[in-house]
């Protein structure tokens, strides 16, 4: 089966495992606010520093998400590249000044300007990446729809969310198979064959498999509505942890941190920190 | 808000299962670093079948976990994938496939998903990346331009097919006739 690139779950004891969804759930978003709102880069060296701290005491190694680092790493590096071949000039607009260091050809001179936006640009992607995959590797995705009901989200939304998580293994393995048996009758994906013809070959798959989407559907929520699903306002969770001390820590630290964040990078009436002027 | 009904929160967490496993696949396009993003074809079925807060959801979960899952959420995409569900669902709300398809349906759901992928990825999607990770005009627009153009395309024609296929599997009401 082709292997495909997804973090998962990692089991494994640590301070960071052992706060509850929910904490996670509000650090997480907390901190990809912060991330987004702020261009200024003090603000943004700190939270990575912060963020690589966080995923030391998470027990987490970098092998367990190489493959993902990867792939951020990559996306990260093709839209720089794009931004660049766009607007090379867009860093000497943004902090009013130009200091060129070196012209490659034409309109693309590399200046110290552009250099610093495409650094915080980066930096706005890197600060929340290990957040991210952390927020992933450390919750148990049982614990997951517990905490988006705790933090005010409706807990039919919450299940569907957890009952995403439990049906992508299947959905997966289905698609597998039924495009196995489509290749063995010759209808063929892969780049080998023309544009049109490739996208009419993935009907003959995607169509055995809504056909059994909805079969799944019309199942899976029979259950659910014998079993009384949705009958009360609200609902417990067998995965659901009281709140420790560490828990409180963690959400008033991520709180402070937020305002800080907003009011250095507000204090001056800019989003950007311009060392240049 | 009206409650979602149960099969709308199965329909959701499905779709989004769907949606995450299609968005991984790696089906090439003549463009490079560019793939067939099957995921919108299903989810505006989806979305016609079910109606737009399904639609919405399907775009929103399905693509946050296959962002998390991969290299950190890029929220602007993100809202934009919802959006799409949206704005479909909501052009096809008083249409009913389960009683057949005609050609009026079908250019009714192609002129919903052209208006949608129109307005998720040339509006929704840069107007967001602008604000929240400023990034010039320039190439958010032809970042926008080639992922609608791509996505109306393969909506058109794979969603399209699937709908019409759909429809032909479903009994339609009164198919059944008295014997004499």
């Amino acid at each position: 089966m082709a292997k495909i690139a997804i973090l998962s779950y990692i089991k494994r004891k640590s301070p960071v495992h052992e706060l509850t969804g929910t904490t996670k759930l509000i650090f997480f978003i907390a901190w990809s606010i912060g991330s987004m709102v702020t261009y200024d880069t003090r603000v943004l060296v700190c939270m990575m520093i912060l963020s690589i701290a966080i995923f030391k005491i998470s027990r987490i190694r970098i092998k367990d998400i190489s493959v993902v680092l990867g792939l951020a790493a990559a996306f990260v590096l093709l839209n720089n590249l794009f931004v660049y071949l766009f607007a090379p000039e867009y860093g000497v607009e943004l902090y009013e000044s130009r200091t060129v260091l070196f012209t490659i050809a034409g309109p693309y001179t590399i200046t110290l300007q552009q250099l610093f936006y495409h650094l915080n640009m980066t930096m706005k992607v890197f600060c929340v990446v290990p957040v991210a995959l952390l927020f992933i590797a450390c919750t148990d995705p049982s614990e997951f729809a517990a905490s988006l009901a705790s933090i005010g989200v409706s807990y039919r939304i919450g299940y569907s969310v957890s009952l995403a998580l439990r049906y992508i293994p299947d959905v997966q393995r289905e698609y597998h198979n039924i495009s196995q048996a489509q290749q063995a009758r010759g209808i063929d994906l892969s780049g080998k064959d023309k544009l049109f013809t490739r996208l009419k070959n993935s009907v003959a798959i995607l169509l055995p498999l809504i056909m059994s989407s909805l079969n799944r559907i019309e199942t899976v929520s029979n259950a659910m509505e014998l079993r009384g699903f949705g009958k009360n306002k609200v609902r417990t969770w067998y995965a659901r942890r009281p709140m420790r001390r560490n828990d409180w820590l963690a959400i008033v630290s991520v709180l402070v941190i937020l305002t800080v964040d907003m009011v250095v990078t507000f204090w001056d009436g800019s989003r950007y920190y311009n060392p240049f002027l | 808000m009206k409650k979602l009904s149960v099969k709308s929160v199965v329909a959701i967490g499905i779709g989004a299962a769907l949606f995450f496993v299609l968005g991984k696949l790696v089906i090439p396009s003549p463009v490079p670093n560019t793939n067939i993003s099957l995921q919108y074809a299903v989810q505006t079925v989806f979305a016609t079948l079910f109606g737009p807060i399904v639609g919405f959801l399907i775009g929103f979960i399905g693509h946050t976990l296959a962002d998390a899952t991969s290299y950190g959420p890029w929220w602007s995409w993100i809202i934009a994938s919802g959006v799409v569900g949206l704005i479909v669902g909501f052009a096809t709300m008083k249409m009913d496939i389960n009683d057949g398809i005609d050609t009026k349906k079908i250019v009714r759901f192609n002129i919903a998903q052209v208006v949608a992928h129109l307005v998720a990825w040339g509006i929704v999607a840069p107007i967001l990346d602008i604000l929240i990770y400023s990034e010039p005009i320039e190439k958010l627009f032809a970042q926008g331009l080639m992922a609608g153009t791509a996505n109306i395309i393969t909506t058109g024609i794979v969603g399209t097919l699937l709908l019409v296929a759909y429809a032909k599997t479903v009994v339609k009401k009164g198919s059944l006739n008295k014997e004499n």
